[in-house]
């Protein structure tokens, strides 16, 4: 049934193509929804096995090359469709006053959602790659046609990096594919039977670290994240969401369920490197948005550096870590969903601006009470506080982290209090200034519209559930992660 | 009846949602009713409480996340039901303190929440949980509701905070990966038990821990947030940031610093002693030279807090101590918090009402208040020899306790403590003298005495502090169970 | 060995051949009935192409001047299919003022291409090069009005010509060394004695020939010009049909033909042979390809560049080697071959309605005819090689094959590398396009949207119907492949 996730999603974006312009939002909207409603029905399955990849559809589909078209779902795969599920009718509801072009706008979101259940459900390599390479043109057009500020240059540099990263990730594929081939594999591209081959240890060598940075790159690994700040900035809201909430994890869980399962010799041998970098990439992303003073900006640093803690806690090879791994995708994807959209869709249609200084004019929290709520509660989510999704993924990260890399461990400490400062002073510039209200005809805003609300209190309410009671995720991924190559040597 | 501890949690918390939704006109009145609703409870579970045991009570325990071992771990022993009783009695002061907002009164039952929280947990990551909560919520009261240098002041109170509770948590976790476990009493039972902990392990957690304490109580040289915080916030929040938030960090030095780490107390135990005495010297002198009424008494809080730090590393540093030295020590400490919280939060009161009528608080705007509003003062001086120490009324009892542990076992450090006592009687002698006596000064020649609704509130807080002062057996029968359970456990 | 055999094994290029002289007289006879030329061209090929149901499946006249094999059939029936989309967008190009001749010489150019697959001898091949080639060269420069169509078909005869001689003189030099013009006979030879120099020369010069065809680099430069200038129809054609044609006989050639010459393109185990040679042609192809396209503000002229490119990557298959080698040689430029065509047409319509095919020409095209955007997308998202379309498919069977072909995996790597750098540097110039189309905005005079004449839509329309499925089944392509070479 989680199956339908991608079919209802890609019938749906034909179909919005195709309709008249009015019934275009409405369209989407059920498309997204229907994808939602079967990733929560795959969620709170009982007939799914959390613990094991399960094949649950598999049609030949080159058999000379030994490609099927083959889906399987585990614990992982089911919470990430979920988190896909929350942000797609997120992004649709925030996106629910887009004018120019609406049909082809849903039709490319909605391409970028269908192509992201692929991937999430993906058992078969080459079909992984499929939807993996599928998702880069629709972000394309969406940030070129529809995005803000400096809309080409960053469209064009997140697609040749998604591309360049997917070249990589290629290579990779390949190597796993060749080296299958050579090893006798009657089905080379089969994720479930690859993961029991014992590559030779030479091909892990050069394979892992090419194919871990083809990912990464996606994942925005420092120093190849360059592309995510400009184009996070450029894109329009909607685009902003699903880049932050789930493209980046496209790059996260390729690197967990490919590079990690089948390379694990390779891993091991790289994982110190992992580590560095990544927790470069959550000082130095937190570093740098401190000194942002476009509000997107700062956003688009802080999702760079909150992934770095899911590669951290891949870094950390143990349970805690991997699965505080896992988590942390499913609770940036909320939170970062809920920051951009407060601030691409609340904020700036209504302000047209989004420096902090300047929007301290306009006393928002008065002029948008329900706005300046959100972003406490986002600022908060993101800030680790307990009692959001995020404190229980950092925390966990935190323990799986400390046997292997303590003193990593302690720099990430100093991130997470950079982390606290720079949304702190978002927070503080953009709603709680002090200045006087230089436009006092500014201050009459028009207020959040009830598709706007209805997101938000969703985003809020899914990171508030999974704060109060994370174990409803971990439940379905330490069963899931136990039955991993790396634990099984 | 199940829950006890948690439904006590839960009724402020319904409290602030109902403000949130319900929107009532005159908020302040909910929100009492809430408190009034959470005193009964807290009455209940004293009622309960069995003083004869000094183990956490009323346990509720249920399994949260498991794979890390963190549970949802609630139980009160005397030291949480004191200061559960202290918080339930701040918090409706500070309500009635104010004429607040209905996002301010929301914004406090939260906060008070979080901290019946924070006092009941027994297993860290819940701790964590609440005391967290209430960090958003006091930046925000400060952000919103505070008077000029607000910006500073908050963003210099949460970032410090934050910092601190990040290292606190890195503490933890380094402590997790050792013992697999997060239970404070199970902790300390492993601690006594089974070999120690590496020794690069037990510093860096000692270190992370301490660090995030320090910030909370404030220890010199952390503290500096506090004056800038507790100046500029409303005069409720003030009440209730020294009455009660400062008690979170004390508690947790109790509670887990403490028994987890008495290695590491020993070996650096001059140093801490050290901080400790410079804490109330040094922020008993700042008192002195303040020209502000708010950050004297802000001041002054840091020197009491400084003494209960001051006994705790004196009876885990000292070579040799006696059971009943250390028993004193720490009966000291329980008393001075829970009367610290009646006295601070009462003098910010009284402050709050001059700067109300005269709409400022610097020593310079008053003078011979004893002719104009006799009432007011008289009141004020009964907590002002509170907070001096004055035999009779409860800040004395907690002081001689902890002088009488303290120089058991510290003798040097605590003799140089003691002139922290007189620093603070010259800094009330002088403010009694500057603001009460001598010729009435010509802008308060108008100023009313108390009115019919403060005599509700003062009356009651006096009376508090006579009683106790007069008969502490009440409060003694409370926790000493606690306090030799836990003086055993240390030595 | 008689001709009632002949007829029956070259029932489809006689079918071709009676189509093209009864086409050629009409036209000549009567100017205005160029519909009726076209149906009848149109039925013709049909014709022809279900003629291969009555061949033997498997055939061998005059030793191996005329071969019927089913990978032959396939690659013959996809030149008429190609033939076939390219009369439909004849039939409303402006450019052509005798439309009749042209459907006949590009019917002539079929012929030739169907002879070059069907040939397993070096003078029927080279005959069938020929034959293409002079077609080729006047549908460049058949547009007598414009001046840069005769350069397009002076610059192509000229190249042309050179490469066929060069051809022609290794093909004498390896007639030379084994005395036979018999693929078959001369591997076995081969076999038997040792490399001579003559033989050597012989391969290279023969393979310049073919180089040029597909306009492999250094051989490209008539290219550009060529795919600029010449009428949309003639470009279409070239781009598509007789590269298929080309690589089909280049990889018959020398993996039939030489298969243990080859040597070895090991990054690290160079060894002499046709591979290496191959090998570099391929990466000069890819970097000359891409590099060039990045600089071009006409479509037409990208075209030409990146067809530079995308022969570099087809070349890849070959170097690999072995049957699955080729396929992969063959599914690329067939997949290939359909989307040129396709996008030629949008071209072509583009340029009717604007009178140019610069990038400015091709702006808010999406308002215009969001027809021929979405196929013009299509098409060009295949070329750059993005998923579910076949061009994706066909990079990813290549580097497989590439890699597996190695002794160690890291063999032929830095080709598979140079490859998908070329495949990045492409993206950006192909968004670029889809860039103008999709995302530009210009103020039109008129409100009107373009509707492409009938045939034209069908063409392109059926077209991206094609590379759409052959994107998400490649299978049905693949299979026969693998099936006929097995």
């Amino acid at each position: 049934m989680i199956a339908w996730t991608i079919y209802s999603t890609f019938v749906g974006a034909f179909a919005v193509l195709l309709a008249p312009r009015t019934w275009s939002r409405p369209l989407a909207l059920v498309a997204a929804f229907a994808g939602f409603f079967f990733s929560v029905e795959g969620f709170f399955s009982r007939t799914i096995d959390f613990a094991h990849f399960t094949t649950i559809v598999r049609l030949p589909w080159v058999p000379v090359l030994g490609m099927n078209y083959q889906l399987a779902v585990d614990g992982i795969s089911v919470t990430l469709c979920l988190v896909t599920g929350i942000t797609a009718v997120s992004s649709v509801l925030f996106s629910w006053d887009v004018q120019e072009r609406p049909n082809e706008f849903f039709f490319w979101l909605l391409l970028v959602v269908g192509g992201s259940y692929g991937v999430f459900l993906s058992a078969d390599l080459f079909l992984f790659f499929v939807f993996y390479e599928l998702v880069i043109i629709p972000k394309y057009f969406l940030i070129a046609t529809w995005g803000s500020t400096n809309r080409e240059y960053g469209a064009m540099k997140l697609t040749l990096y998604s591309f360049f990263g997917g070249a990589l990730v290629f290579i990779g594929i390949l190597a796993a594919y060749v080296g299958a081939q050579k090893a006798g594999s009657l089905s080379p591209l089969d994720l479930q039977q690859l993961v029991h081959l014992r590559f030779p240890v030479e091909l892990q060598n050069w394979a892992f670290p090419v194919l871990f940075l083809g990912f990464g790159v996606l994942a925005g690994m420092w120093p190849f994240h360059t592309w995510a700040p400009t184009g996070h900035v450029a894109a329009p809201t909607a685009g902003s969401m699903l880049l932050a909430g789930i493209v980046m994890k496209l790059g996260a869980y390729g690197a967990l369920r490919v590079a990690l399962n089948l390379f694990p010799q390779g891993f091991q041998m790289w994982r110190h490197w992992i580590a560095i970098l990544a927790v470069i990439g959550i000082v130095y992303a937190a570093a740098v948005a401190l000194r942002q003073r476009d509000l997107k900006f700062v956003i688009g640093y802080s999702s760079v550096s909150h992934m770095g803690f899911v590669l951290l806690g891949l870094a950390a090879a143990t349970g805690l870590g991997l699965g505080g791994a896992v988590f942390q995708m499913f609770s940036h994807g909320v939170i970062g969903a809920l920051l951009f959209a407060i601030v691409g869709r609340m904020i700036y249609p209504r302000t047209h601006t989004r420096d902090i200084y300047e929007l301290s004019k306009f006393n928002l929290k008065v002029a948008l009470p329900f706005a300046a709520v959100a972003f406490v509660i986002a600022s908060a989510a993101s800030m680790g506080i307990p009692g959001f999704s995020g404190f229980a993924a950092e925390i966990s990260i935190l323990i799986g982290t400390w046997t292997s890399y303590p003193v990593g461990v302690v720099i990430t400490g100093i991130g997470m209090a950079l982390v606290a400062a720079f949304t702190l002073r978002a927070l503080k510039g953009a709603f709680f200034s002090d200045q006087p209200q230089v436009e006092p005809a500014a201050a009459v805003l028009p207020p959040i519209t009830l598709p706007e609300k209805c997101g938000a209190i969703l985003l809020m309410g899914v990171t508030l559930c999974a704060g109060v009671y994370p174990q409803l995720l971990f439940d379905r991924i330490n069963p899931a992660l136990r039955d991993f190559r790396l634990f099984h040597p | 009846m199940a829950g006890l501890i948690t439904s006590l949690i839960l009724i402020p918390l319904v409290g602030a949602l109902a403000l949130w939704i319900g929107r009532p006109r005159n908020s302040r009145v909910v929100t009492l009713g809430f408190q009034a609703l959470a005193i009964l409870y807290v009455l209940l579970i004293w009622q309960r409480f069995d003083s004869t045991s000094g183990l956490p009570q009323l346990v509720e325990q249920y399994s949260w996340i498991p794979a890390l071992k963190a549970d949802y771990f609630v139980g009160a022993d005397g030291l949480s039901l004191l200061l559960l009783l202290l918080t339930s009695l701040v918090f409706p002061f500070a309500i009635l303190a104010q004429r607040g907002s209905r996002g301010l009164n929301a914004l406090m039952l939260v906060m008070q929440a979080a901290l019946y929280g924070t006092f009941t947990a027994q297993s860290f990551v819940l701790w964590f949980v609440f005391y967290e909560m209430s960090l958003i919520p006091a930046f925000l009261l400060i952000r919103l509701w505070g008077g000029e240098k607000r910006d500073r002041a908050s963003t210099k109170f949460f970032v410090y905070t934050f910092f601190g509770s990040v290292a606190m948590l890195l503490g933890f976790v380094a402590l997790y990966v050792e013992r697999h476990t997060f239970d404070f009493r199970l902790l300390v039972l492993l601690h006594q038990t089974m070999p120690p902990l590496s020794p690069v392990v037990g510093w860096l957690a000692f270190a992370g821990i301490f660090l995030g304490l320090a910030i909370k109580v404030p220890l010199f040289p952390f503290h500096t947030w506090l004056p800038d915080a507790y100046e500029t916030a409303p005069v409720g929040v003030s009440m209730v940031l020294t009455g009660a938030l400062s008690k979170m960090g004390l508690y947790g030095f109790v509670r887990f610093l403490v028994p987890l780490f008495p290695e590491q107390i020993r070996i650096a135990g001059p140093w801490l002693l050290t901080l400790a005495v410079c804490s109330i010297i040094l922020a008993s002198l700042a008192a002195w030279a303040q020209k502000d009424l708010k950050r004297m008494v802000a001041y002054l809080s840091i020197n009491h807090l400084g003494y209960c730090l001051l006994a705790l590393f004196a009876i885990t540093a000292a070579a040799d101590r006696r059971l009943g030295d250390m028993q004193a020590a720490l009966s000291g400490v329980f008393f001075q918090i829970f009367n610290h919280g009646i006295t601070a939060a009462a003098l910010f009161y009284y402050v709050g009402l001059l700067e109300e009528r005269r709409g400022a608080r610097g020593f310079d705007n008053f003078g011979g208040l004893m002719q104009r509003t006799p009432l007011l003062c008289g009141w004020m001086s009964v907590a002002m020899f509170s907070s001096l120490g004055l035999p009779g009324l409860n800040g004395f009892i907690g002081e001689v306790l902890i002088f009488k542990g303290s120089f058991a076992t510290a003798a040097s450090f605590t003799a140089v403590a003691v002139f922290g006592l007189l620093f603070t009687a010259i800094v009330f002698l002088q403010a009694m003298q500057s603001l009460f006596s001598g010729p009435l000064a010509a802008s308060c020649s108008t100023l009313p005495d108390l009115l019919r609704r403060e005599k509700f509130v003062v009356v009651p807080v006096t009376v508090l502090m006579l009683v106790v002062g007069i008969a502490p057996e009440f409060l003694f029968k409370m926790v000493s169970e606690t306090v030799t359970h836990m003086a055993r456990v240390l030595s | 060995m008689n001709y009632a055999d002949l007829f029956k094994l070259s029932l489809p290029e006689t079918t071709v051949v009676v189509t093209a002289l009864i086409v050629l007289t009409i036209g000549l006879t009567n100017r205005r009935r160029t519909g009726l030329c076209t149906l009848i061209a149109c039925a013709g090929i049909v014709v022809a192409a279900f003629s291969f149901n009555w061949m033997p499946r498997s055939a061998n006249f005059a030793e191996g001047m005329l071969v019927v094999s089913p990978l032959g059939s396939l690659f013959q029936i996809i030149c008429l299919a190609l033939a076939f989309f390219a009369v439909l967008l004849a039939t409303h190009d402006n450019a052509l003022a005798d439309r009749a001749e042209f459907i006949a010489v590009l019917l002539f150019a079929t012929i030739g291409l169907m002879l070059l697959i069907s040939s397993d001898e070096f003078l029927m091949i080279f005959l069938g090069l020929e034959l293409t080639g002079l077609s080729l060269y006047v549908m460049a420069g058949f547009n007598r009005r414009d001046a840069r169509s005769a350069e397009a078909g002076l610059k192509y005869f000229l190249f042309g010509s050179t490469a066929s001689a060069f051809t022609l003189f290794g093909l004498s030099l390896i007639y030379g060394t084994f005395g036979s013009t018999n693929l078959a006979l001369i591997a076995s030879s081969i076999f038997t004695a040792p490399l001579q120099p003559m033989f050597a020369a012989g391969i290279v010069m023969a393979l310049i020939g073919f180089f040029f065809k597909v306009a492999a680099a250094p051989f490209h430069l008539w290219a550009p010009d060529t795919y600029q200038g010449s009428p949309t129809t003639s470009a279409a054609f070239i781009a598509s049909a007789s590269k298929v044609a080309s690589f089909f006989v280049l990889g018959k050639i020398v993996l039939a033909g030489f298969p243990d010459l080859g040597g070895s393109a090991a990054w690290h185990g160079l060894l002499a042979g046709w591979k290496p040679v191959v090998a570099v042609t391929a990466a000069l192809s890819i970097l000359v390809g891409n590099f060039g396209a990045l600089a071009q503000s006409d479509v037409r002229r990208l075209l030409a560049y990146s067809a530079v490119a995308h022969a570099g990557y087809t070349l890849l298959g070959l170097i690999a080697g072995g049957p699955s080698g080729f396929s992969a040689t063959l599914f690329y430029s067939a997949t290939y071959a359909f989307t040129l065509v396709g996008a030629f047409g949008v071209v072509g319509v583009v340029e009717r309605q604007t009178g140019g095919t610069a990038f400015e020409n091709f702006r808010d095209l999406r308002s215009r005819s969001p027809f021929l955007t979405a196929c013009m997308t299509l098409f060009l998202l295949s070329l750059a090689g993005l998923p579910p379309l076949p061009g994706f498919f066909g990079k990813f069977y290549l580097f497989s094959v590439a890699i597996h072909s190695g002794a160690a995996s890291t063999a032929l790597l830095w080709l598979v590398a140079l490859a998908l750098f070329g495949s990045l540097v492409s993206l950006y110039y192909y968004l670029s396009v889809l860039k103008v189309m999709l995302v530009g905005k210009k103020e039109w005079e008129t409100a009107s949207v373009w509707h492409p004449r009938v045939p034209e839509g069908l063409a392109v329309g059926a077209l991206a119907i094609i590379v759409a499925l052959l994107g998400v089944f490649p299978n049905l392509l693949l299979a026969r492949i693998a099936a006929a070479l097995s």
